[in-house]
């Protein structure tokens, strides 16, 4: 068996943050953004491309949250905050 | 979230753009007249001054001051003050539970639902830098929105901090006014003396001018 290293290693990549960091960061549906808005804020901060965006907008939108990125814990909570200073309603979680 | 209307600001005056922004070179242009124009300023600089405190907010166009009324209350205890000043500089602050202003809640929201020791250990890392990011937006709102009014022409990275400055407006308003998903019909039937009702138009024609500037960058 291996032991846990004392510290986490950064990722290397984005793919393997996905596989080995389940923690995500959760945009909750509210009253007063605009969907606009919320589109220009994904494609800006995460550079996704008009279509993925609209459609995380579309899932905040009709099922109340969408996951918006996932990786190191970390990263999702600068992501957190990011999203923070747009106003948008934003969570970090253990993906379970 | 919701969709702008097609609101044009209730008193429009003839001097502005009812259409809000429209695309420019490198950015977004757009004509407020005087009134808009104080109507935004009044509303940013409040946000600004509940985010930050008065103190954040130095004016680039010269709101009156009213002179040395600087004497703060707390200019005792020169090891405390030091070590607020230590831990301003690291970005840390004392605050770790969610605030009791239900605009700043908003504002300054909890980063983890279920877990208020790892928002409150993330709100001492962040929440001074994200105040201060949001005092900033408002202040190259102010500084590029003439008290007077006129036109506003707006490169990319100042058009982001007005739609962050607009939103953090509209948030406010938000709370004020209790927006839900389906508060709209009754907002819009509040009865005149009704102090809210004065809120909404302003709360709806912000929400035209945020989508404007937001078409203008797309």
């Amino acid at each position: 068996m291996s032991v846990a290293p004392a510290e986490v290693q950064r990722p290397e990549t984005d793919q393997d943050a996905v596989l080995d960091s389940p923690w995500v960061t959760i945009v909750w549906n509210d009253p007063v953004n605009l969907m606009s808005y919320v589109t220009y804020v994904f494609r800006t901060v995460f550079g996704y491309a008009k279509p993925k965006a609209e459609k995380l907008m579309l899932d905040v939108h009709h099922k109340g949250r969408a996951v918006v990125s996932s990786g190191a814990r970390e990263a999702m909570e600068r992501d957190a905050e990011t999203l923070h200073g747009y106003g948008l309603w934003a969570t970090v979680s253990h993906d379970s | 979230m919701t969709e702008a209307g097609q609101e044009p600001w209730p008193e429009a005056d003839p001097e502005s753009d009812l259409a809000g922004f429209r695309a420019a070179a490198g950015g977004a242009t757009a004509r407020f007249a005087a009134g808009e124009a104080a109507i935004i300023r009044s509303l940013v600089s409040q946000v600004a001054e509940l985010v930050g405190g008065e103190a954040a907010l130095a004016d680039p166009a010269g709101a009156d001051t009213g002179g040395a009324d600087t004497g703060g209350a707390d200019t005792g205890g020169g090891d405390q003050a030091a070590a607020d000043a230590l831990a301003a500089q690291l970005g840390l602050t004392d605050d770790s539970e969610l605030p009791s202003d239900p605009i700043l809640a908003r504002l300054l929201p909890d980063a983890y639902s279920d877990d208020p020791q790892a928002s409150g250990e993330f709100r001492r890392y962040t929440e001074l830098s994200l105040r201060s990011g949001k005092v900033a937006a408002a202040q190259t709102v102010l500084a590029t929105l003439p008290a007077r009014g006129g036109r506003v022409r707006l490169a990319e990275p100042d058009a982001q901090a007005w739609l962050r400055a607009l939103n953090d407006v509209r948030l406010s308003l938000g709370v004020i006014l209790n927006v839900t998903d389906d508060s709209e019909d009754q907002l819009a039937g509040l009865p005149a003396d009704d102090p809210r009702a004065a809120y909404v138009g302003v709360y709806q024609w912000l929400a035209a001018l945020q989508d404007s500037l937001i078409d203008a960058l797309s």
